[in-house]
């Protein structure tokens, strides 16, 4: 990406009392994209999108906003009036949607005539145009929250961070508002940091993920690159990337590698692309989208690995199943509706689940252990 | 029974024929207690807003504190505010003991913190990103104060209503600092309890239904302004 750069964060961190709870050598964010922090609760998300939004001052450390720090108060207070946040809570004023949505423009001291317009027009962006005289309280979470988003984007903000936005939703309203929020980003080119503990939320939404544990970026880049690529155990299960098995490379020939995994009591194969020298150990991940199932092995199919198993688990995904399987070895696979019926897939269920070599994604880490 | 119903029939005769003596004390009674009340709320605001706003060390024992003034004896004020007011102590060159400021004063000394431990309260209950939302909206720090005892609208006023109803009630400090002098510190309680002693039972009723009527005309206009705009 060629846009410029709108935050920059240098040497950061954050300090709890005498316990460092953020540590951020660099991070950037570019015109127009939005990044996805994701992590598990107390990872720094928050203190660290707080700092990137001036309203938490770093114990040591920069933000700079198109190349200016944010140094002092006055800097930060500024800065303040150029981008705004939306929390997990709504946290509405009691008072109307209206006047909610309203607020920010008030504290800059627009008159009632140039808010109104944008106002409703933001209102009905997030199809609250009927509930504008409603009183916060009546609305229900999905309501408050489009209104807390009215509230942000009718500011028109330079930069809008989003604090877990859907976390308090029930499914339905997450689901409605998830789509309803990625279209309004893509519409008006906003940058958005958003942190969130969900790979799919951000799968939808961002376009860069920075994925965070215990207070630092353990990795970060494009979408695509850190979901198929994770390059640790924790990011990958943290990508849904469930099942990570222990490998041993057995031989390695024109680039097609073949592992040793435990399987059961005993031992069984998998075929992956990649180099590797034989003996040495790896971590061996496959996404639950890469692995179909069938009934019978079929031969005819270029999936170059097969596994008998039968289903422990089915768990009801929206629009989709997750299937949990012992094959000797964890494994999980996603099923439309039609397959779960036409497969008759339940608890016990025998099945083969399959998937190609080119879905095996190999993490390298020393200290694995030479033993499989 | 006689008693009663002759109180009560004299005391309807004095407020119907607005005695003078009567509205007199009444006006005396809202001024001083009126005026009391609104310094309270200044000081109380500014206290619970400091305190709720800000994390220092000894930070809950000021709340203990405020808490515990909260149940000021009214007495043990009386005799603080005297001791502070007489001709040779430590504000003595005021010259203003037994007079109608004494028992400003004192009342606001009784009220303020009745009124910073109930808004400290108040602040604290309010959720806890509600701050950094606002900031978060462009708000300016006096602005953001503003926006959150907005909010806290509710028990604010409520915390009016205790603190006014602290002192209009009160007699002690105000016969101890005040002198319950006819004409010039003469207020609704100290009034009542010298015709009571004097077993001028009719006008003490007369009173007691003064005071009774005026609190709650204080205190429904108050609680006209907290419940505005809500629906049941």
């Amino acid at each position: 990406m060629s846009r410029e750069r709108i935050l920059e964060a240098r040497d950061l961190t954050v300090h709890r009392g005498a316990v460092k709870v953020l540590e951020i050598p660099e991070l950037d964010l570019r015109t127009g994209e939005v990044l996805a922090l994701m992590g598990p609760n107390g990872a720094g998300k928050t203190t660290l999108m707080l700092t990137l939004a001036g309203l938490l001052a770093p114990s040591a450390g920069a933000v700079q906003f198109k190349g200016s720090a944010l140094q002092g108060k006055g800097d930060r207070e500024a800065f303040r009036r150029r981008m705004t946040m939306v929390f997990q809570d709504p946290l509405l004023f009691d008072a109307t949607v209206a006047q909610n949505i309203t607020s920010g423009l008030k504290l800059r001291g627009l008159s009632a005539a140039e808010r109104k317009p944008r106002v409703v027009a933001w209102a009905e962006q997030l199809g609250l145009g009927a509930l504008l005289d409603r009183p916060a309280h009546q609305l229900s979470g999905g309501e408050a929250q489009r209104t807390a988003l009215a509230r942000a984007f009718v500011l028109e903000p330079e930069i809008l961070f989003l604090d877990e936005p859907f976390a308090a939703l029930d499914p339905q309203a997450r689901e409605e508002l998830i789509g309803d929020l990625g279209h309004l980003l893509a519409e008006t080119g906003t940058t958005a940091v958003i942190a969130t503990h969900d790979q799919g939320e951000a799968a939808r939404l961002a376009h860069r993920l920075a994925v965070m544990k215990e207070g630092r970026i353990i990795q970060r880049g494009g979408l695509r690159k850190v979901t198929n690529h994770p390059e640790d155990p924790f990011v990958a299960a943290f990508v849904g990337m469930e099942t990570l098995l222990k490998g041993q490379v057995a031989h390695c020939q024109e680039g097609l590698l073949t592992l040793r995994i435990r399987k059961g009591t005993g031992s069984g194969e998998v075929v992956a692309l990649g180099e590797a020298e034989p003996g040495q150990t790896v971590l061996v991940g496959v996404r639950p989208e890469h692995v179909a199932l069938s009934l019978h092995s079929d031969n005819t199919s270029s999936a170059r690995n097969a596994f008998q198993g039968s289903v422990t688990k089915v768990i009801p995904q929206g629009p989709f199943y997750k299937i949990e399987l012992d094959c000797g070895f964890f494994l999980t696979a996603f099923v439309t509706a039609q397959s779960l019926s036409e497969l008759e897939l339940q608890p016990g269920r025998r099945v083969v689940a399959s998937f190609k070599a080119t879905s095996v994604h190999l993490i390298r880490k020393e200290g694995l252990g030479p033993e499989v | 029974m006689d008693l009663i119903w002759e109180g009560l029939r004299k005391a309807l005769e004095l407020l119907l024929t607005l005695d003078s003596e009567v509205l007199r004390i009444t006006w005396l009674s809202l001024q001083v207690s009126g005026a009391a009340t609104l310094i309270s709320l200044a000081i109380g605001l500014t206290l619970a807003v400091v305190v709720a706003l800000n994390e220092f060390p000894g930070k809950r024992l000021v709340i203990a504190l405020l808490n515990t003034g909260m149940g000021l004896p009214p007495v043990v004020v009386g005799l603080f505010v005297t001791v502070l007011l007489w001709r040779n102590g430590p504000l003595g060159s005021l010259g203003i003991l037994y007079t109608p400021s004494a028992m400003i004063l004192a009342q606001a000394i009784i009220a303020s913190p009745i009124i910073a431990g109930i808004s400290l309260a108040a602040l604290q209950h309010l959720p806890q990103g509600l701050r950094l939302q606002i900031l978060a909206l462009g708000a300016s720090r006096p602005q953001m104060v503003w926006l959150l005892l907005k909010e806290a609208k509710l028990p604010l006023l409520a915390a009016v209503m205790a603190g006014f109803g602290g002192v209009i009630s009160e007699v002690g400090a105000s016969i101890m600092v005040g002198g319950n002098i006819k004409g010039q510190t003469r207020v609704l309680t100290t009034a009542t309890v010298m015709e009571t002693g004097k077993g001028n039972f009719d006008v003490a009723i007369a009173l007691s239904l003064v005071l009774l009527v005026l609190a709650f005309s204080v205190n429904a206009v108050l609680t006209h302004l907290q419940q505005r705009g809500r629906r049941p």
